[in-house]
């Protein structure tokens, strides 16, 4: 099944390399189509309570390298989101003149290795699907990006690129140590405290430039505005969720006295992360840079939510991540559209949008108001979620972290007072048409799918319950003291005691 | 299936049928769905208000749908009726039902009428969702979302560069509540390991005392933290002290907003917060202390810029500000009947005297610097004599023991329970919320006296400039701002000819006016002395109840002769000799120019918060990312590999990402070929 998942695209990508423009676009459409078709029976089929790892398959190749394959809820979440996000990619990718074959062939061959990285049971596999992931998108920001393009994607490539040689160097050990490279065997293992140590720094500069996490965030910015729309809106969709992903999978569940031992270097990157990239996206006046830097914060809640070791802060985190991969990604659309019109991204040279684009105005608002985290949208429950798990860890992390519910409403409607609402003050501006079909079929689906997580996140909580579960038991031993426990004066029953027990 | 859900949902299906069908629906259909509903709303809710007259009558609790659940945490929405919520239930209905059809009227020119009626339901579902929550993340889904339908309909007219700050003004500062209120949350969570608010209110008293917990720096008694924390965000919502700037300048959106949202309902959150969780207040005396602080320091500030104000929205908007300082005194000082009782004529007299404000509004052709107002009485009676009921009501004209107007009651009990309380907080309270009351009596009488009384000064009016000479308006037009402290207007007419409202708008003020005239007298005996109305929908406290009836004489009257007093001196000052605020504001000066720019709190704010935030963004910015980071990682990268070698030239800038590639694909053979050995 997993594998089918990806043939489909690579199938495609395939015989999109040998037709005109216009096949390939069908091409494109129909392979990421047949994936979501896919994806969705996957998710019917997945048995919530079964087994930990499902729809495995394992056919070793040569040597010790196996072409392992299989998911847990966790897993199944991160698919579904590509899956999902992909077809809407294609379609907003209708403004591509040139090469469009290749085009469409990079994007196909993005998804194999996309699935390929969450569906990996195998070490090596994994790195591989995880490194080769850069290549399209070094591709799809060189080729086919803006007029910087150049400078973005070799800066994308050399951060991502250097943070990954560790990793690979940390994997060799690995291997070499526990003489498997078995993933779910892995997660289980016992490494010794003091190798722990380094081996979390080494996964740590890989899934840290990938998250991205303060100060290695810079190369986010260049990339997003350079990148076409649908380039970004995978970018921020799914591959910024490699990086939580790579914690989840390996940093918490393979090195947790580690993961304690460097709690407060998490908690204070995101710390800062928060509050200065917040501060950042205010002045920003390029949309997709604002758009971008305010992933960096809202990543930065992902990983103290990872960090607050406990199952609401991981619950919580994987659902800020599913969020944030829909709710940027529409706001990246949403950018898409305007663009596709204007052809620039200075936000002074829109305003009054609502006037002669009320429905894209209203889309626009919805993913606005997601973005700031309102209840009722996907943004409050990850949120809300992971601000729980670490207010039982730590007050000061989560105070300054909470901030951004404040600085996130601030330069979000800032955005979108000087986008959609104001005087009409350009003539081309004011004359541009309203969503056309096509970005209904784009916009729509997210937008359901946003309120969806928002009204009854359990559809997406319950696939992951189990896994996060074991995770917590996992790391529950090296979980740091919690500075916020209660201190009963006198003992009297209370139903404070189990607080405590907490 | 319990009326409770289609109150609650009847809204929410109107918005969203409006909001989506907008233009294509058109203005017609989009009121006709949105009033429809409620009303429909209106008349479900009053019999459930009727029926927990009667006493006695406990909660019931209708499940919707699971939320969210999460280790030990799980809560779902739920819609949950008690006392409280029915309370609640027709003051938001009633008054949005009657709002929703003065708006026929008053925005019958405006071009987009589906979007501003959807706005209006889509804030009475969320209005509703929080005073109808079970668990206190139900309850921030209606603070949060009251908050956006607030946002929107502020900056409805949205081309306006001033509706869209203050709206964003709204929204943030909300937010900086939300804060506090988010974290208070998270702690009651911690501490009592639910988010139920019935399991929480259950456990409180328990814990009065008993604990202490740390947060930040600090370790301090569990509940006091929880409820400081937790009225940090009513102190938002309601506009108290600290948190109030965004109530004035949310002025800017339409007159029937601001009656709705912004004076009867939404603003009043933070007292149903508080009286909500009134047990939890009960276990954490000191902020008890805090809350009575807060509320008195507002009551007597936000009156004393009212007094000198000359935008009629504006200085109900600090009225309002006003007397939610006496509610928020009122739980303080454990009176939450009381509370609640002047929430609940307070908002009818509230949105009488906004609505009767966008009808003189409306009559002068969107003007509304008070200055140019003047002998309106005999053009629009009807205005005029809605107007002064709700003035008698606010100001809490009444004789004890025959009858008074609903300010009578409900103020008079907030008073007289502050005084009774004993505590020397509850007792500046008492006399700031005295002399408070001599200043909603001076400042309401001058609204009244400087609109309708006197000789018409229309004639400079700007906007009746406009009315005259055939130009065509919409309120959302830029116009200059004439409004600073020395405009003296000429007396005239300038021949205009000010018409009174139509049915649709006058209806609806006749309507609250009743309100504002009975709702004390009628409402007084179970609201303030009736235990089982309340059935443990709020704190009772009977002790407190007693020592009412038994405060001096001098005690009970003083609201009366400060009301009294106010008015004289109105009328001294604006009918009698109209010279004299003048000379007053000349001879008060500096204090006077202080007062007169609202205690220079936007000043302040903007130096302190607004300015740096954008200085510290530029600096983060260029200075961090561009300066250290991109100058010392990437860029420094490449320019040792440009300067460092020759060889390496021929892979600069594009190329160098081509040897990386070249790097990577060998690493992964070199490790295949590892493998394979």
């Amino acid at each position: 099944m997993l594998s089918l998942m990806l043939l489909v695209p690579a199938i495609g990508a395939l015989a999109c390399l040998f037709v005109e423009a216009k096949a390939a676009r069908t091409i494109a459409l129909v392979a990421t189509v047949i994936d979501l078709a896919l994806g969705i029976v996957l998710w019917a089929n997945y048995d919530i309570g079964g087994a930990q790892w499902q729809f495995t398959e394992r056919v070793p190749l040569f040597a010790g390298f196996q072409w392992a394959m299989g998911i847990d809820g966790i897993a199944l979440m991160l698919i579904v989101l590509t899956v999902f996000l992909m077809p809407i990619c294609i379609l907003a990718s209708q403004s591509i003149a040139k090469r469009v074959p290749e085009y469409m062939a990079t994007f196909l061959f993005m998804e194999v290795l996309m699935i390929g990285v969450f569906a990996a049971q195998d070490l090596y596999l994994f790195y591989i699907f995880f490194e080769a992931g850069l290549i399209p998108m070094y591709l799809i920001i060189g080729v086919w990006g803006g007029d910087n393009r150049i400078y973005a994607a070799y800066k994308f490539f050399l951060y991502t690129l250097l943070g990954s040689v560790l990793m690979l160097i940390a994997m060799l050990w690995m291997a070499n140590e526990a003489g498997t490279t078995d993933i779910p065997t892995l997660m289980a293992y016992d490494f010794p405290p003091h190798a722990q140590t380094w081996l979390f720094l080494a996964f740590f500069a890989s899934f840290a430039v990938k998250m991205p996490m303060y100060p290695l965030h810079t190369w986010l910015p260049d990339a997003h505005v350079q990148a076409p729309t649908a380039g970004s809106v995978i970018l921020a969709g799914v591959l910024l969720k490699m990086g939580g992903y790579g914690f989840i999978r390996f940093s918490l569940p393979m090195f947790p006295e580690a993961s304690a031992q460097f709690v407060w270097l998490i908690w204070g990157l995101s710390m800062a992360a928060v509050v200065l990239t917040s501060l950042i996206a205010l002045v920003q006046t390029d949309m997709k840079k604002l758009i971008a830097y305010s992933s960096v914060a809202h990543m930065a809640i992902v990983t103290v939510g990872l960090f607050a070791f406990n199952t609401q802060g991981l619950e919580g985190s994987m659902i800020v991540m599913l969020s944030h991969g829909l709710v940027s990604g529409a706001l990246f659309l949403c950018v898409g559209v305007i663009y596709d019109r204007l052809h620039t991204r200075e936000i002074a040279r829109y305003g009054g949008l609502s006037i002669n684009m009320p429905k894209y105005a209203l889309f626009f608002m919805l993913f606005t108001m997601a973005s700031v985290g309102l209840p009722g949208t996907s943004g409050f429950v990850g949120e809300f979620l992971s601000l729980v798990g670490i207010y039982q860890a730590n007050t000061w992390v989560t105070a300054i972290c909470a901030t951004g519910i404040i600085l996130g409403a601030a330069y979000m409607l800032y955005l979108y007072w000087r986008v959609a609402f104001g005087v009409q003050r350009n003539a081309d501006a004011a004359a541009m048409p309203d969503l056309s079909v096509r970005e209904w079929l784009m916009l729509g689906p997210i937008a359901l799918a946003v309120l969806w997580m928002g009204v009854y996140p359990e559809s997406f909580l319950a696939p992951m319950r189990a896994d996060i579960a074991a995770l917590d038991a996992r790391v529950a031993r090296a979980a740091p003291a919690g500075d916020s426990k209660l201190k009963m004066k006198a003992p009297k029953a209370a139903p404070a005691a189990s607080a405590e027990a907490h | 299936m319990p009326s409770i859900l289609f109150i609650v949902f009847l809204p929410l299906l109107a918005a969203i049928v409006t909001g989506l069908g907008n233009r294509a629906l058109g203005s017609f259909a989009a009121k006709l769905i949105t009033t429809g509903a409620l009303f429909a709303a209106m008349f479900l809710s009053w019999p459930i208000f009727l029926h927990y007259l009667g006493g006695n009558v406990g909660a019931t609790v209708t499940p919707v749908l699971h939320w969210v659940s999460s280790g030990t945490l799980s809560f779902d929405w739920a819609l949950r009726v008690d006392t409280l919520t029915a309370v609640m239930l027709v003051v938001v209905t009633t008054v949005s039902a009657l709002v929703h059809l003065y708006s026929w009227g008053y925005m019958d020119e405006d071009p987009d009428q589906p979007r501003f009626f959807a706005y209006l339901s889509l804030f009475t579902f969320a209005m509703l969702m929080l005073v109808t929550a079970d668990n206190l993340v139900q309850m921030f889904f209606g603070w949060e979302g009251v908050g956006l339908a607030s946002y929107l309909l502020i900056g409805f007219w949205f081309r306006k560069p001033s509706a869209n700050a203050a709206a964003i003004k709204a929204f943030v500062v909300n937010r900086v509540g939300d804060l506090g209120f988010m974290l208070g949350i998270l702690g009651t969570f911690l501490v009592f390991q639910t988010v139920s608010i019935p399991e929480i209110l259950a456990a409180a008293p328990a814990m009065k005392g008993a604990s202490t917990i740390h947060f930040l720096w600090l370790r301090a008694d569990t509940m006091t933290v929880l409820c400081l924390l937790l009225f940090i965000g009513a102190m938002g919502k309601s506009a108290q002290l600290g948190l109030h700037t965004w109530l004035p300048d949310a002025m800017e959106g339409p007159t029937p907003v601001s009656a709705l949202i912004h004076a009867a309902t939404m603003v009043t959150a933070g007292v149903f917060m508080v009286c909500r969780l009134s047990p939890m207040f009960e276990a954490a005396p000191a902020a008890k202390t805090f809350v009575t602080f807060i509320g008195a320091a507002t009551c007597f500030f936000a009156a004393t810029i009212g007094t000198t104000q000359w935008d009629i929205k504006r200085v109900i908007a600090y009225s309002t500000c006003s007397q939610l300082g006496y509610m928020f005194f009122a739980a303080g000082v454990g009176a939450y009947g009381a509370a609640m009782f002047h929430l609940f004529t307070h908002a009818f007299f509230k949105a009488l005297l906004f609505l009767g404000a966008g009808s003189v509004i409306h009559a002068m052709h969107h003007e509304q610097d008070m200055r140019y107002y003047g002998g309106l009485r005999k053009q629009i009676p009807i205005t005029f004599y809605v107007m002064l009921a709700g003035t008698l009501a606010i100001t809490g004209v009444g004789i004890a023991g025959v009858f008074g107007f609903a300010g009578f009651y409900s103020k008079d009990a907030i008073l007289e329970a502050a005084f009774a309380s004993g505590t020397a907080m509850g007792t500046a309270a008492f006399w700031l919320g005295s002399f408070a009351a001599l200043l909603t009596s001076f400042y309401s009488w001058r609204l009244v006296f400087l609109t309708f009384w006197g000789k018409p000064r229309w004639a400079e009016s700007e906007h009746i400039q406009h009315a005259l000479h055939g130009e065509h308006e919409s309120p959302d037009e830029e116009h200059g701002d004439a409004h600073h402290a020395e405009v003296h207007p000429h007396e005239g007419t300038g021949g205009y000819h000010p018409h009174e409202s139509p049915w649709t708008m006058l209806v609806p003020i006749c309507l609250l006016a009743v309100g504002a005239v009975l709702a004390g007298w009628a409402f007084y005996t179970p609201f303030i002395h009736t235990e089982a109305f309340w059935n443990g929908a709020v704190a009772y406290n009977e002790h407190l109840i007693d020592a009412m009836e038994e405060i001096p004489e001098w005690a009970k009257l003083s609201a009366t002769a400060a009301m009294l007093l106010g008015f004289v001196t109105a009328w001294y000052a604006y009918i009698k000799d109209t010279s004299i605020p003048g000379k007053v504001a000349e001879q008060l000066g500096p204090i006077y120019t202080f007062v007169y720019n609202k205690w220079y709190f936007d000043e302040l704010y903007n130096v302190v918060f607004v300015k740096p935030a954008f200085w510290f963004g530029r600096l983060f910015w260029q200075q961090g990312d561009v300066g250290i980071i991109d100058r010392f990682g990437p860029n420094g990268a490449a320019w040792v590999v440009e300067k460092g070698s020759v060889a390496a030239k021929r892979f600069q800038s594009g190329y160098l990402t081509n040897y990386a590639l070249i790097m990577l694909v060998g690493l992964v053979a070199a490790v295949t070929w590892v493998m394979a050995q």
